[in-house]
């Protein structure tokens, strides 16, 4: 399986385009859980780089950086989803727009 | 052959993800990121990263997907919900940030296509990625470990309005 020649470049690519449609998800929704999806997509394009990065090499590195990428994705949807479901309780609502006060 | 095969997983992964963060209904674009989380696992094993293929699945495809899903299904959204989001994908809300997204994908595409690069791809056994993982990245491992330590107890913190109230309990 390591024997294929695949460009690298290629998979950059590929990883610049997920995240830029990652961003231009995040500024397009405004509903929290979608945004929390797109941020996924994000770090998801970042982990794609790293493992890139690291094949391109052959050190193990882009797999260490990629686990850690796991880890802060994990911490993050956790606390994320914890915030969706305090917002949909104390505003009935998933828009950002009606969670731009603070203290509101 | 296996070139044909990883653009055919890396255009899945690109469809999949516009669909997910197109659609209305919030079922349906989970449904649409696990393919892409799926693909992207494809894309991990032709790139010689087996173990990081394996992790995406349980870890990101199994795990945090199902957190979701818990989620939206704990939310019970409702059809007006799903009018208001097709409300908000209305073309006058989306062409400045794809105007905007469009302009960063040119800079980092000029960026990439400026440096020749070259493309032997090595595979990197799950042994040596925890040997380097236990060895030089221990500090990071241990700060990966309270960061997850700190997401337990910040979800705990606020989920626990939701948890049915212990009469046993102190308060």
């Amino acid at each position: 399986m390591g024997a294929t020649v695949i460009p690298v470049e290629h998979v950059l690519i590929l990883a610049g385009l997920l995240f830029v449609i990652g961003l231009f998800g995040l500024m397009l929704r405004r509903n929290i859980i979608f945004m929390l999806m797109a941020l996924e997509v994000m770090l998801n394009s970042a982990a794609l780089a790293f493992i890139a990065a690291g094949a391109r090499w052959g050190q193990p590195d882009g797999q260490v950086i990629f686990m850690f990428i796991l880890a802060i994705a994990a911490a993050e949807v956790s606390v994320g989803l914890g915030l969706v479901l305090q917002m949909r309780r104390q505003l009935r609502s998933l828009d950002m727009n009606e969670a731009v006060r603070l203290r509101g | 052959m296996n070139l044909f095969l990883f653009y055919l997983a890396a255009g899945i992964a690109l469809c999949s993800t516009v669909m997910a963060l197109t659609r209305a209904n919030a079922a349906h674009a989970l449904i649409y990121l696990i393919v892409s989380l799926l693909a992207i696992a494809v894309l991990f094993f032709f790139l010689g990263a087996p173990f990081a293929a394996a992790l995406e699945i349980v870890i990101y495809a199994g795990a945090i997907m199902v957190l979701f899903v818990f989620v939206i299904m704990m939310l019970n959204l409702g059809r007006d919900s799903q009018q208001q989001e097709q409300a908000m994908l209305d073309f006058s809300h989306w062409w400045l940030p794809g105007i905007l997204a469009a302009i960063l994908l040119i800079e980092v595409l000029y960026v990439l296509l400026s440096i020749p690069t070259e493309s032997a791809v090595r595979s990197v056994m799950p042994k040596e990625v925890g040997l380097s993982l236990f060895g030089p990245y221990v500090l990071g491992v241990e700060l990966a470990s309270m960061l997850l330590l700190a997401g337990l107890v910040g979800a705990y913190h606020l989920g626990h309005h939701f948890l049915p109230r212990n009469r046993g309990r102190r308060d």
